[in-house]
């Protein structure tokens, strides 16, 4: 991690801080919304929950759950009233935005994200101004639970990729770590104090929590064993038994990128919206026909796990589209656990090459 | 901004639409913006969503021939919501269109060969673009023939082109239906059992197969048994697609998207994907 400028935010002064933020950014912080910790527009005096990993991830803030893609409006040509036309109109409206206190994970979402909405091939214009005009404040995560497996799949609880500011908590604040030019940028509120022998405080904390972490099985295997396992549909009904297709696993993933477009009108004027999507669906893949492709669970949770942990990476130089959360574990009502999945594949894919190689 | 952003359709107007068969209809349409249906270009193979404002997007192939500009031809099968709003449409109307998208035939590699066309039903649209390139390029190309098949006589779309495609001294056209019918002067039979009476030779030459799947799959083994290798054999994949552009999601196989990465397969492609057709 490049460290280029460091300060420290008294706990106290951290209402008063975002208040600053918040004159030039919606400032979206996790907050208790009856049980669920969320994402919500940062007002004076609210209480920023920051004990507990959010229930949803920051997704909303660059991807929003319904956003419109254009709208249309059919007007009668007045040289000729016999005549319809359609006008078309589209924005994309990004409003400057600072998301705070996400964990190292939830903003690495977003990087899964840019590979594929801002590849070479293909800019997706709405995600990438709503990206460009939003900085992360992203808070060091000091207590993973037992459903958290960052570390399994590339990071850390104190990985800033993707982050402009990281906050470390220390005795009595936070040291305030600029891990990008924007960051830097940040570090000039009169609020911040010299961070001084706090930084070496927050390196002991954050090592500490490394060296907490329950061992990482190595899942290098999972593209291999994915791939092995493809057509053993008895493998996929066995993972998929309980799984009540609800796609929260979906919903709460802060990579799942998945989306419909559907319109909306009165026939005269409407708009296009996008949507988040649920692979999980029946629907998803149904064609007009009556065809579906993935016409079971199994069929479908196959496709989530394969694209997440073998053709994403495939396609994105080994890297994975999970971030290793752990929300499609807590979240789901039946326990689908997406770990337990590919370690099983990464073992039944082993155990059929040695019965291959004794043959 | 707007130029760059690939959810904008541009507009269009219908010049003129053909009821080709009880469920399919073909419509011919024109960019509005002059400028625009100007610079457009495409390559035979490629598709395009049409919108219905408030009803949604639906892809279909383009199949006109970038040779013959005047028009870019979509033909629609009734299937559900939007195509069923289409079919509602007249000459005037506006449609949105957001094309060329995914890839195209390899028309380039397929040059100097002999070309077997063997479509059924709807699955002739794509093979029309390729063929109608490939007739005004006639002399890049060796023997052409088209085995076109539809259930009855009423089910055979593009019945405009069949004249022309049948008294061509250049090409072959061979046109079945699978049961006797008053008034047929053609071939009865189903496709893969004609085509093996055609024989084609392999030697040198390209198959490219569009059609429903179980006739897709018969025809594959027809061409097996008269020694086509998969290397040799194209066809056009379909899924339910909502942006066209790589990143929805739906139409993925393993690693493929149909969207960007196909529509075009050959299927010595297709042998190396998932089975999750």
């Amino acid at each position: 991690m490049v460290m280029s400028a460091a300060a420290y935010l008294p706990a106290p002064k951290l209402g008063e801080w975002l208040k600053e933020l918040s004159v030039r950014h919606l400032v979206l912080a996790p907050q208790a919304r009856g049980d669920a910790v969320v994402f919500a527009p940062y007002a004076e005096g609210g209480e920023i929950v920051l004990d507990r990993d959010a229930t949803m991830p920051p997704k909303q803030a660059v991807f929003p759950a319904t956003e419109e893609l254009l709208r249309f409006r059919r007007v009668k040509d007045p040289e000729d009233p016999g005549r319809v036309d359609v006008e078309l109109s589209a924005s994309q409206p990004a409003p400057k935005t600072v998301v705070f206190g996400a964990r190292p994970c939830g903003t690495r979402g977003f990087l899964a994200y840019d590979r594929v909405y801002r590849s070479p091939k293909t800019t997706d214009p709405y995600y990438a101004a709503r990206r460009d005009a939003t900085l992360f404040v992203t808070v060091a995560c000091t207590a993973p639970g037992n459903s958290c497996f960052c570390h399994w799949v590339g990071s850390g609880p104190d990985d800033a990729s993707g982050s402009d500011l990281l906050l470390t908590p220390v005795t009595g604040g936070f040291v305030v770590l600029a891990v990008s030019g924007r960051g830097d940028e940040l570090l000039g509120s009169p609020l911040l104090e010299p961070a001084g022998d706090r930084t070496a405080e927050a390196e002991k904390v954050l090592a500490a929590v490394r060296a907490a972490l329950p061992p990482a099985p190595d899942i290098s295997g999972a593209r291999d064993g994915l791939t092995a396992v493809f057509d053993d549909m008895g493998f996929w009904d066995e993972v998929s038994a309980k799984c009540v297709s609800c796609g929260a696993c979906t919903y709460l993933c802060p990579t799942c990128y998945c989306f419909n477009i559907t319109d909306e009108g009165d026939g005269l004027a409407g708009r296009r919206l996008r949507t988040w999507d649920n692979c999980m669906s029946f629907q998803f893949t149904l064609e007009a026909s009556g065809h579906n492709p993935r016409p079971t669970k199994a069929h479908r949770l196959r496709n989530r796990v394969g694209h997440k942990f073998s053709y994403y990476p495939a396609l994105h130089e080994g890297a994975v589209a999970c971030c290793g959360c752990g929300r499609c574990v807590r979240g789901c009502p039946v326990s689908v656990d997406i770990r337990e999945i590919v370690l099983a594949a990464i073992v039944r894919a082993a155990r059929a090459r040695e019965e291959t190689a004794h043959d | 901004m707007i130029e760059l952003n690939p959810y904008l359709p541009e507009m269009a107007t219908i010049l003129e639409t053909v009821q080709e068969t009880p469920t399919i209809k073909t419509f011919r349409v024109r960019l509005d913006d002059p400028g625009r249906m100007q610079a457009f270009s495409f390559q035979p193979g490629q598709v395009g969503q049409l919108s219905v404002f408030g009803v949604g997007e639906s892809t279909f192939v383009i199949n006109s021939s970038p040779t013959r500009m005047d028009h870019l031809q979509f033909s629609v099968m009734r299937a559900g919501e939007v195509t069923t709003r289409l079919h509602g449409l007249a000459a005037g109307d506006k449609v949105g269109v957001r094309a060329p998208l995914g890839n195209h035939f390899p028309y380039e590699s397929m040059r100097g060969k002999d070309i077997v066309f063997i479509g059924g039903g709807i699955g002739m649209a794509p093979l029309r673009t390729l063929l109608l390139f490939m007739l005004d390029n006639r002399a890049d190309y060796g023997r052409i023939s088209l085995l076109y098949g539809a259930r009855s006589p009423e089910d055979m779309a593009f019945k405009t082109d069949l004249p022309e495609w049948s008294s061509r001294g250049d090409m072959t056209t061979v046109l079945t239906i699978d049961r006797e019918a008053e008034g047929w002067e053609h071939r009865v039979g189903l496709i893969p059992n004609v085509l093996l009476e055609m024989a084609p030779s392999a030697d040198n030459a390209v198959a490219v197969t569009c059609g429903p799947p179980i006739m897709i799959k018969f025809t594959l083994q027809a061409l097996k048994k008269l020694g086509f290798a998969d290397e040799q054999i194209y066809t056009t994949l379909e899924k339910r697609m909502k942006c066209g552009v790589g990143l929805c999601g739906r139409c993925n196989i393993g690693t493929k998207y149909v969207c960007v990465d196909g529509p075009v397969f050959s299927y010595a492609e297709l042998r190396e994907l998932p089975n999750e057709l």
